[in-house]
């Protein structure tokens, strides 16, 4: 049974993932707690110690960043077992996405995601795996292109090997995972490792074109 | 790079000063946006020119002076602006690592000062000026981050303390106080050439009270200024806002809902409905994508969309790079609204996943669903819309168009379509 705390400033839309969750999860997903904004958040966590958050975005208080922030640093927070954060969003906008991706959220999902869908993606997020909608794909293609003849200084860090990206241009077409191994001829496992990497590239690769992509993008 | 914006417009380009992470000013990434040419040389020039007597300084201190602050009004999408006004989403994160370029500025300042002095002999005017540039460079700075804070200010009122203190943190404290130290001290060092104490205290206290009297005689002036600025502004943001609410919510959301009472028992149409309402509210509020034919990423938007509302069935599109869109790339868009076309009316599945990769030598699109499937080899002759409008499509225009289809899983199209010579360098 997985325990999850929904966060959003959205009563009703909180209402309806819950349903939603209730409906489709029954077994394997329970919601142990809401909140509606960044302190709410951090104390439900502490106090019903999730396995995974459901996190929007745009959050009164300074964003879902906030709360990652904060229950990171929450006093007596037991650092062996920290939730995992799943980004839920309506805002398709870049550089929160990406954003919270670096933040530390394990994923990113649109609010339109069916309920098995959602399932399988915190179950995937529990598991400690990341979950990429063709969205966020797109996006870390995007920050990632064309800057692989670029000598930098972490070069590992700063770039996607040619296999990350292949398995990131099949989730943007669509793919789902079962299909994006059958593509390449690999295990599931092996498409999982391949998104955790990317994923931790995107999380640590202190590429200064990466920070400030998302704000640049608007202008080109 | 950035020659899009300038092409999309009438308006000349004006250099602005970039406030993003700004080492000094901002002017010198600014004129480089501005220039197109790295940031690397600019700083550098800046620097030789400050070295050959002091033509570096005076010519940057204009330039901060007169260029505008970057994106003064550069306006995200209104959802964004809301949220941001909100403080609902992240913002800035100061790291240590900022402070960074200010501890080497000033070892090189003081460098510079050192080898002035080796070269001009102990200018007795050296160290004063030196010190009070630094001093004025800090408050101008502190004006910027200020003026920055009142951006984000919706209040639209002009508060005298946020003005000069901006978001009042402990480092507009730290550079105000740090600024008007080192005026002071300059004052003083520059009052102490002759060597008497009392002289220097005297000649201090002089310059003080001359800034104060100043202050007294202007001090009216610039408030009733401030209070006619911020009615005048306030009323502005007011009207803008009112205009744009009614003009988006009139022309959008009553338009629909007026159409879903007209047809409350036709549950599809209903949904098609729906769904293209929350596409375009989505697009109005929060990413602000265009659906026009400007570039190639914006006319797939826009063919998917007009699908989209042929059909009722969503198609999501994913873009990566983009470049402007012209007659040579008009084959691919077009063989794209086929594969959608069909993949909505024969897949008889809820959703089409699109996904386009421009680069710098080709286009490569992606039209995916997850539906019945077809045997591609079986195909009749009569079924124009796949061998006529998508394959031949792009072989006619030097591209390919390959279709991969499983009948019970679905089908793919790809489409690759080699760029036009003489669009290239526009893509990023």
């Amino acid at each position: 049974m997985i325990g999850v705390v929904i966060v959003d400033d959205h009563a009703m839309f909180r209402r309806g993932v819950r349903a939603e969750l209730e409906a489709a999860g029954a077994g394997v997903v329970k919601v142990l707690a809401e909140a509606a904004d960044v302190d709410e958040a951090v104390q439900a966590v502490a106090e019903h110690r999730p396995d995974v958050v459901l996190l929007d975005v745009h959050l009164p208080g300074g964003g879902g960043v906030e709360v990652m922030r904060k229950v990171a640093s929450y006093p007596g927070a037991p650092t062996s077992r920290l939730p995992q954060f799943l980004a839920l969003s309506v805002s398709d906008a870049a550089e929160d996405v990406i954003g919270t991706i670096r933040g530390g959220a394990r994923g990113y999902v649109t609010k339109t995601i069916s309920g098995p869908e959602l399932i399988s993606a915190i179950r995937r997020v529990a598991d400690g795996d990341a979950v990429f909608s063709p969205r966020l794909a797109g996006f870390v293609l995007d920050a990632f292109a064309g800057t692989i003849e670029v000598a930098a200084i972490d070069e590992d860090l700063d770039r996607l090997t040619e296999r990350e990206r292949e398995v990131m241009r099949l989730i943007a077409r669509g793919y789902a995972y079962k299909e994006v191994a059958k593509e390449l001829f690999i295990s599931i496992k092996t498409v999982e490792t391949h998104m955790s990497s990317v994923l931790r590239k995107l999380q640590l690769s202190s590429r200064h074109e990466l920070a400030r992509w998302a704000s640049d993008r608007r202008l080109l | 790079m950035t020659t899009a914006p300038a092409r999309a417009g009438h308006e000349p380009r004006r250099a602005t000063r970039d406030l993003h992470e700004p080492i000094i000013g901002g002017v010198a990434s600014g004129l480089a946006r501005h220039l197109a040419l790295p940031v690397l040389w600019i700083r550098v020039a800046f620097v030789v020119a400050a070295a050959l007597g002091g033509l570096g300084i005076a010519f940057y201190a204009g330039l901060w002076l007169l260029l505008p602050a970057g994106e003064q009004f550069e306006t995200a999408a209104p959802g964004l602006e809301s949220a941001s006004r909100g403080g609902r989403r992240p913002g800035r994160i100061r790291r240590l690592t900022d402070v960074g370029p200010i501890v080497v500025l000033a070892a090189l300042g003081i460098g510079v000062v050192f080898t002035l002095e080796a070269i001009v002999g102990r200018g007795a005017l050296l160290w004063p000026i030196a010190i009070g540039l630094v001093g004025i460079a800090l408050l101008w700075r502190q004006a910027d981050e200020a003026q920055r804070e009142r951006w984000l200010d919706t209040t639209g009122r002009i508060d005298p303390a946020r003005v000069i203190l901006g978001d009042r943190g402990w480092a507009s404290y730290a550079r105000l106080a740090a600024g008007l130290g080192l005026i002071g001290l300059a004052v003083l060092v520059f009052a102490l050439r002759s060597g008497s104490v009392s002289v220097a205290l005297d000649v201090t206290f002089a310059a003080f009270a001359g800034v104060i009297g100043i202050g007294f005689v202007v001090g009216p002036w610039i408030f009733r200024l401030a209070s006619e600025l911020t009615d005048e502004r306030a009323e502005r943001v007011r009207t803008q806002e009112r205009a744009d609410v009614a003009a988006h919510l009139h022309d959008s959301v009553l338009q629909t809902l007026a159409l879903i009472q007209k047809n409350p028992g036709d549950a599809a149409t209903v949904a098609r409905l729906a769904r293209a309402q929350e596409r375009d509210l989505r697009a109005w509020l929060y990413v602000g994508e265009s659906t026009d034919e400007r570039t190639v990423a914006s006319a797939l938007r826009g063919v998917s969309a007009e699908v989209e509302d042929a059909h009722g069935i969503p198609v999501d599109v994913v873009t990566v790079g983009d470049c402007d869109f012209g007659e040579g790339l008009r084959p691919v868009v077009a063989a794209t609204r086929e594969a959608v076309t069909n993949a909505a009316k024969h897949a008889g599945v809820p959703r089409v996943d699109v996904y386009a990769e421009i680069t710098a030598g080709a286009v490569d699109v992606f039209v995916r669903d997850r539906g019945r499937g077809f045997d591609p080899a079986v195909t009749p002759e009569d079924r124009y819309g796949v061998r006529h409008s998508i394959i031949d499509r792009m072989q006619r225009h030097g591209g390919v168009g390959e279709i991969r289809s499983t009948v019970g899983e679905g089908t793919e199209v790809h489409l690759h379509l080699p760029r036009p010579a003489d669009q290239e360098g526009n893509g990023e």
